[in-house]
C-alpha cells in the first residue's frame, strides 16, 4: 500500500548526501537563536471510533432516548445526566474537567463530523483519516506531516508522536520523532552511542540511515531536557493511562523551546460492542482528565497552541444487542485551545430520525473532517497550500469559524 | 551539501525510484541467490535466524531437505535445550478447565469471594486442594479490597510485610540488594521461611522479581495466579522461537496467530490465550485454512474477544422472555440482541479482506447465521456450546448464496465454508503470507501463483507455502535482506546469533515492549502489520539499540551471554560470526576505529554488531 514511503524519503537524504554534515548543530543553533514560540498543533486521535453520541449527548433529542434505553446519558439535571452546553446538548458527566474549559471559551465542539468515505472497518478509516484522504489507500504521507513546510534549518523535534512507533499521520517527507518518554530517549552508553551513530549515518541502507540520522539528531537536542525532572506548572495533575502521560511529554517539550510544531498522541480502547457504559466513563475521565490538565500546565502558552481530537467513525445510533453500539458513521471533534473561539458547538446537527441517519443507522455527516483540519492547519499553523494539505479536497466555501480571527 | 529543499528531494526520489521499479524490477525478482546466501536467507526467512553452527548444519543436511523437514515439523525431534525450559511451564499443557481450577483467573476469584457461603459458588469442580487455594486468594482478595476501600495509603506497589519472616537486614537484602546479594538470601532460606515468605509477598511481585524460577513460581500461584499463566505463555513462546528446531512452525504460530489476533487484556481472554495458540492456531499452520477459521470461530478467546458469546436473535429472546416470565422465571440480561463485531472482522481480517468484495449487509446475515455461537461456561469450565434457541432462524443470504430458514448451527458452518473457499479469501491470505516471507510489496505474479494454489488444494497451507518457497522470487535478489524485523524477531534472532542461555525471558519480553510490539497485548484485531514502516522510528530504533548492548553485556537478568565464545579479537570477525556475511564498510570501519579510539570488549563489539542496521534486516 504505502511500504515504500520511507524508503524513498531516505534515499532522497542519500542522493542529496548530506550524510557528513553535522545538520543537527545547526539546527539545534537554529532553534536556539529562533524566538521559540511557535504556532503548535497538537493531534488526538481516539482509537477504536468512540460513541460520539454519549459523548456529545444530544440530550433534546427524543430519538436519542428511543434508540438507547439502556446505555443513554440522562438529561442534565438528572442523576447522572448530562452537562448542559447550550440547551441541546451536553458533555457526559466524565467529562467535566472539558465543562469548564468550554465555559472559559477555550473549546469548541464539531458536531456530525468525520469521513464521508463509507467504510466501516476501523484500519481503512484510520489510514483514510491519518492520511488526510478518504476512500485513497495510494496516499503515501500522512496530514500532520504535510502541514509542515519543507523548512532546511527546522528543528528535529518539530514533530514529535509519543508512543514506539511512527503513526499514519506523521510519516511522509518531513523528519518526524516517535518516543516513549524524553528521559529514557538516550543510547545507554554514550560512546557505543558514537560508534552506532557513525554505522547509521553512513550506512548504504538508505532507510534506517535516514531513520538513524533523525534519531541522533534528536537526540543532541534533547540531551539537556532528558536531565530534568519535569513538573508540571499551576497545579496541573495529569490522570495515569496512555494520554495523561503522552500530553505531559508533550507540554514539556513545548516549554523547553526545542522548536516543537506538530505533535501526536493517541489512546486506545473506544470499541465498545458490549456493556460500553461500563467502560465509557473511566475512559471519558482519562480522556477530559488529560486534555484538561494539558491546558492548565501549558496557562499562557496556550495562546500559541491548538489542540485537535478525532475518532476514526462514530457508533450506530441504536444500542445493539449486547449493552454496546456497533460500527457507525459521524462522530464528533473537540478543538481546545487560546486561538480558539470556544464555547460553541458547530456544525449542523442532521437529526435522528430515522429518514434522517445515515443507511438508516448511523448519524450522518454534514461537515467533513478535513474541512476542521484545514481551518485549524491554515489560520493557526499558516500552512499556504490548503489543496496540498488534503489532495483531492475542496473545502466548504464558508469556514466553520473555529479560530478567533 | 545543504539540504535546500527536503519536499523537492522528496519527490524527485519518487520518480527516481518508480523508474527503477520499472526498469530493475525484472532482474533484481530473477535474479537467484546461491550458496551461503540462499541458506542464510532460508534460515532468516522461514526461521528466526541462525544459530552458531545451523549454517553448516543445514548445508550438510542439504537446504531442499531441511525445507521439507520444516514443513513436517511433527517428524523434527525437540532438543534438550526447549524441552527442559518447557518443561516447569505446566499451565501451557492445561485444558481450560484444569487452568481454571489449578490457576483460578481474576474474575473467578472476584466471583468467588462475593458469594462467600453461598453454596453455588462458581468452584465447584474443583479438587479439595484447589478450592482451598481459590478460598486463600479470594481472601487476600477481600483483604486487599477492604484496605482499598479504607482508603489506607497504600504504598505502590505495596512492600510485603517482612516482620517476623525475615531479620531487618535479610528485608533490606530483598528491597534493595543486588542481584548477587539477591541470590545469596533466597539460597540461605529456610523451608519455614520460604513458605512464610510466599505468604507474605505482596502484589506486583515487589521484591521477588529476583527470585529463582521455583520460587517466584511458586508465589505467583499462591498471590497471582493470572500472573503466572501470562508468564508462561510468553516465556513458552521465547522458548520455542529461540530453541525450538522446528523454525518454521513457530513462525507460522506468531504469523497466524496474529492474523486471527486476540487481546489477551480483555477479560478471561487472559485464560483462554493459551488454550487458543495450542488448540485453534498451532495445529492447523500447515494444515488446510478453514479447520483454522473453524477453530479459531469456535474458541472461546475468540467468541468473548470479538463479543459473538453474547450475540442473539433479538426476537427469539424476547419470546424466551414472555415465556419465562410467564413461568416466573428470570433471564439473565446481558444478551439481548445481535452484535457485528464478529461477523464483520471474520470477513474483513481474517478471510476475504477489506477490499474482498463483501457489504455492510454481508456483515449482518453472517452475524445472524452466527447467533447462538457461545461459551458454555465462560468462569469455570469454558468451551464452545451452540444454544439453538437463540439462533435466528431466518433466511439469509450471504455474499449471494441462499442460507435456508430454519437451520440451526451449520449455518454459520455453511458460512465458513463459504469465505474460506472464496478466491477473494485466497488473494488475502497469499498476500498477507508473501508480505511476511518475501517482501513488503511481493510481485503480483507470485501472489496470483499461491492464490491459485489456494484454491486448487481448496486452502492446504502446507501447499501454499511450497509454492512460495519454490518460487524464483523467494530466493532472489530483491527479496534478500529486503524485509525489516519485526520486534520478535529482531530480540529472538539477536538471542539466536549470539547464543544465549536464557533462564527467564522476562527480560526479553519487556524488551519486545519497548521496541513496540508487546506479545499478545495488540488490542485492535487488526494484530500489527508486517511491513517496514511499521517498525522503523526513532524510538524503535533507539530501543534496539539500547536492548542489543544490554544483551551482548550480560546486563539482562536471566540471560547469560558466554563472553568466552564472543572472544573474537578480530571486529571482522566477530561481524562476520553474528551477521553470517560480510559487514558493511561502514560497520566495519566502525568496529575498526573503536570507541574514542580504545578497542571494544567482545561484548561490546557484539551488541554493537547486533544493534547494527545490517541485523534489523532479515
Amino acid at each position: 500500500m504505502n511500504t515504500r514511503r520511507l524508503f524513498l524519503r531516505h534515499s532522497a537524504l542519500a542522493m542529496a548526501g548530506f550524510g557528513t554534515a553535522p545538520l543537527w548543530m545547526q539546527r539545534a543553533l537554529h532553534a536556539a537563536s529562533t524566538p521559540s514560540r511557535k504556532k503548535i498543533l497538537v493531534s488526538i486521535f481516539q482509537r477504536g471510533a468512540a460513541d460520539g453520541l454519549n459523548i456529545i449527548v444530544p440530550f433534546a433529542e427524543r430519538g436519542y432516548y428511543d434508540a438507547r434505553p439502556t446505555i443513554a446519558v440522562p438529561e442534565p439535571g438528572k442523576p447522572e445526566g448530562a452537562l448542559d452546553l447550550n440547551g441541546r446538548f451536553g458533555l457526559h458527566p466524565a467529562l467535566a474537567p472539558l465543562k469548564k474549559l468550554y465555559d472559559d471559551k477555550q473549546l469548541a465542539i464539531v458536531t456530525a463530523t468525520g469521513s464521508p468515505d463509507p467504510t466501516r472497518s476501523h484500519f481503512d478509516a484510520q489510514d483514510y483519516m491519518e492520511s488526510g484522504t478518504p476512500g485513497r489507500k495510494s496516499t503515501r504521507d500522512g496530514w500532520l506531516n504535510r502541514a509542515l513546510r519543507a523548512e532546511p534549518q527546522a528543528s528535529p523535534v518539530r514533530a514529535v508522536s509519543i508512543g514506539p512507533r511512527l503513526p499514519r499521520s506523521l510519516r511522509g517527507p518531513n523528519a518526524a520523532v516517535a518516543l516513549n518518554a524524553v528521559a529514557d530517549f538516550r543510547v545507554q552508553e554514550e560512546s557505543a552511542g558514537m560508534a552506532l551513530e557513525s554505522m547509521y549515518t553512513a550506512s548504504r541502507d538508505t532507510q534506517l540511515s535516514g531513520a538513524g540520522k533523525e534519531t541522533f539528531e534528536a537526540l543532541k537536542l534533547l540531551e539537556s531536557l532528558r536531565k530534568q525532572n519535569y513538573s508540571p506548572a499551576n497545579g496541573a495533575r495529569y490522570p495515569q493511562g496512555r494520554l495523561g502521560p503522552s500530553l505531559m511529554q508533550i507540554a514539556q517539550l513545548i516549554k523547553a523551546g526545542v522548536g516543537l510544531e506538530v505533535a501526536f498522541a493517541d489512546m486506545g480502547g473506544w470499541d465498545h460492542h458490549t456493556n460500553e457504559m461500563a467502560q465509557l466513563p473511566n475512559m471519558l475521565r482519562e480522556f477530559g482528565g488529560a486534555l484538561a490538565a494539558f491546558a492548565q500546565d501549558m496557562g499562557d502558552r496556550m495562546a500559541d497552541i491548538v489542540l485537535v481530537t478525532m475518532s476514526e467513525f462514530g457508533r450506530t445510533v441504536h444500542e445493539n444487542g449486547n449493552r454496546g453500539t456497533d460500527h457507525g458513521h459521524a462522530n464528533s471533534m473537540f478543538v481546545i485551545g487560546g486561538p480558539v473561539a470556544g464555547g460553541a458547538i458547530h456544525g449542523t446537527w442532521p437529526g435522528l430520525n430515522r429518514d434522517q441517519l445515515y443507511e438508516g443507522r448511523d448519524l450522518a455527516i454534514t461537515t467533513d473532517f478535513r474541512d476542521v483540519l484545514s481551518e485549524l492547519a491554515t489560520s493557526h499553523l499558516g500552512v499556504a497550500n490548503a489543496a496540498a494539505l488534503f489532495p483531492g479536497f475542496q473545502p466548504a466555501s464558508k469556514p466553520l469559524g473555529l479560530l478567533h480571527a | 551539501m545543504k539540504l535546500s529543499n527536503r519536499f523537492t528531494l522528496f519527490a524527485a526520489a519518487l520518480s527516481c525510484a518508480a523508474l527503477l521499479q520499472v526498469g530493475g524490477a525484472a532482474t533484481a525478482w530473477d535474479k537467484k541467490l546461491k550458496g551461503d546466501e540462499k541458506t542464510l536467507h532460508a534460515l532468516n526467512r522461514l526461521g528466526f535466524g541462525p544459530r552458531p553452527g545451523d549454517l553448516e548444519a543445514v548445508k550438510k543436511l542439504g537446504l531442499d531437505k531441511w525445507i521439507d523437514r520444516q514443513l513436517n515439523p511433527s517428524a523434527i525431534p525437540e532438543t534438550a535445550a526447549l524441552t527442559e525450559r518447557l518443561e516447569p511451564l505446566d499451565s501451557v499443557r492445561l485444558s481450560m478447565s484444569d487452568m481454571t481450577a489449578k490457576y483460578p483467573p481474576q474474575q473467578l476469584i472476584r466471583a468467588f469471594a462475593n458469594a462467600k457461603g453461598r453454596s453455588n459458588s462458581p468452584a465447584n469442580n474443583m479438587t479439595g486442594e484447589q478450592r482451598k487455594n481459590l478460598e486463600q486468594l479470594a481472601e487476600r482478595y477481600r483483604t486487599q479490597r477492604e484496605k482499598k476501600d479504607s482508603g489506607a495509603a497504600a504504598p505502590k506497589p505495596p512492600r510485603p510485610d517482612l516482620r517476623g519472616v525475615l531479620t531487618p537486614q535479610q528485608a533490606r537484602t530483598l528491597l534493595r540488594g543486588t542481584p548477587e546479594e539477591k541470590a545469596k538470601l533466597f539460597a540461605s532460606l529456610t523451608p519455614d521461611q520460604r513458605q512464610k515468605l510466599i505468604a507474605a509477598a505482596p502484589p506486583g511481585m515487589r521484591g521477588m522479581k529476583d527470585a529463582p524460577p521455583e520460587l517466584r513460581r511458586e508465589v505467583m500461584a499462591k498471590t497471582a495466579p493470572q500472573l503466572l499463566v501470562t508468564t508462561d505463555l510468553i516465556e513458552n513462546k521465547l522458548y520455542r522461537a529461540i530453541y525450538s528446531e522446528r523454525q518454521l512452525e513457530e513462525v507460522l504460530v506468531d504469523f497466524w496467530f496474529n492474523h486471527f489476533n486476540v487481546y489477551l487484556n480483555k477479560g478471561p481472554v487472559r485464560h483462554l490465550t493459551t488454550s487458543y495458540e495450542r488448540d485453534a492456531i498451532r495445529p492447523h499452520v500447515l494444515g488446510k485454512f478453514k479447520d483454522m477459521v473453524l477453530a479459531t470461530a469456535q474458541h472461546p478467546a475468540m467468541l468473548y474477544y470479538l463479543d459473538n458469546w453474547q450475540s442473539v436473535d433479538p426476537a427469539a429472546l424476547q419470546n424466551m422472555q414472555r415465556r419465562a416470565r410467564r413461568a416466573g422465571l428470570k433471564i439473565p440480561n446481558r444478551a439481548r440482541g445481535l452484535n457485528e463485531n464478529y461477523g464483520r472482522e471474520l470477513l474483513e481480517l481474517h478471510t476475504l479482506g477489506v477490499d474482498g468484495g463483501y457489504s455492510q449487509q454481508d456483515v449482518i446475515e453472517v452475524a445472524r447465521c452466527f447467533t447462538g455461537w457461545t461459551i458454555a461456561t465462560v468462569l469455570n469450565d469454558p468451551k464452545f456450546q451452540f444454544i439453538d434457541r437463540v439462533h435466528d432462524k431466518g433466511e439469509k443470504t450471504v455474499l449471494g448464496q441462499k442460507i435456508a430458514s430454519g437451520g440451526g448451527q451449520e449455518d454459520a458452518l455453511r458460512v465458513i465454508d463459504i469465505v474460506s473457499s472464496h478466491p477473494s479469501t485466497a488473494k488475502f491470505v497469499s498476500r498477507k503470507l508473501a508480505q511476511r516471507f518475501v517482501a513488503d510489496e511481493p510481485p503480483q505474479a507470485l501472489l496470483d501463483r499461491m492464490a491459485a494454489t489456494f484454491l486448487k488444494t481448496n486452502g492446504d497451507l502446507r501447499e501454499v507455502m511450497r509454492t512460495m518457497i519454490a518460487s524464483r522470487e523467494f530466493f532472489s535478489d530483491a527479496a534478500y535482506r529486503a524485509k525489516m524485523k519485526s520486534p520478535f524477531e529482531m530480540v529472538v534472532s539477536a538471542a539466536r546469533a549470539i547464543d544465549a542461555d536464557v533462564d527467564s525471558a522476562l527480560a526479553l519480553s519487556r524488551a519486545i515492549d519497548e521496541l513496540g510490539q508487546p506479545l499478545y497485548r495488540k488490542e485492535e484485531p487488526t494484530g500489527y502489520y508486517n511491513t517496514a514502516e511499521e517498525w522503523v522510528s526513532t524510538a524503535g530504533l533507539l530501543a534496539r539499540m539500547n536492548f542489543s548492548l544490554s544483551l551482548a553485556q550480560g546486563k539482562l537478568n536471566g540471560v547469560k551471554i558466554d563472553e568466552a565464545k564472543l572472544a573474537a579479537a578480530d571486529p571482522q570477525a566477530a561481524a562476520r560470526a553474528l551477521l553470517h556475511t560480510e559487514p558493511s564498510a561502514s560497520t566495519r570501519a566502525t568496529l575498526e576505529k573503536g570507541l574514542e579510539g580504545k578497542p571494544p570488549t567482545p561484548a561490546l563489539m557484539a551488541g554493537l554488531v547486533l544493534g547494527s542496521p545490517e541485523f534489523q534486516r532479515r
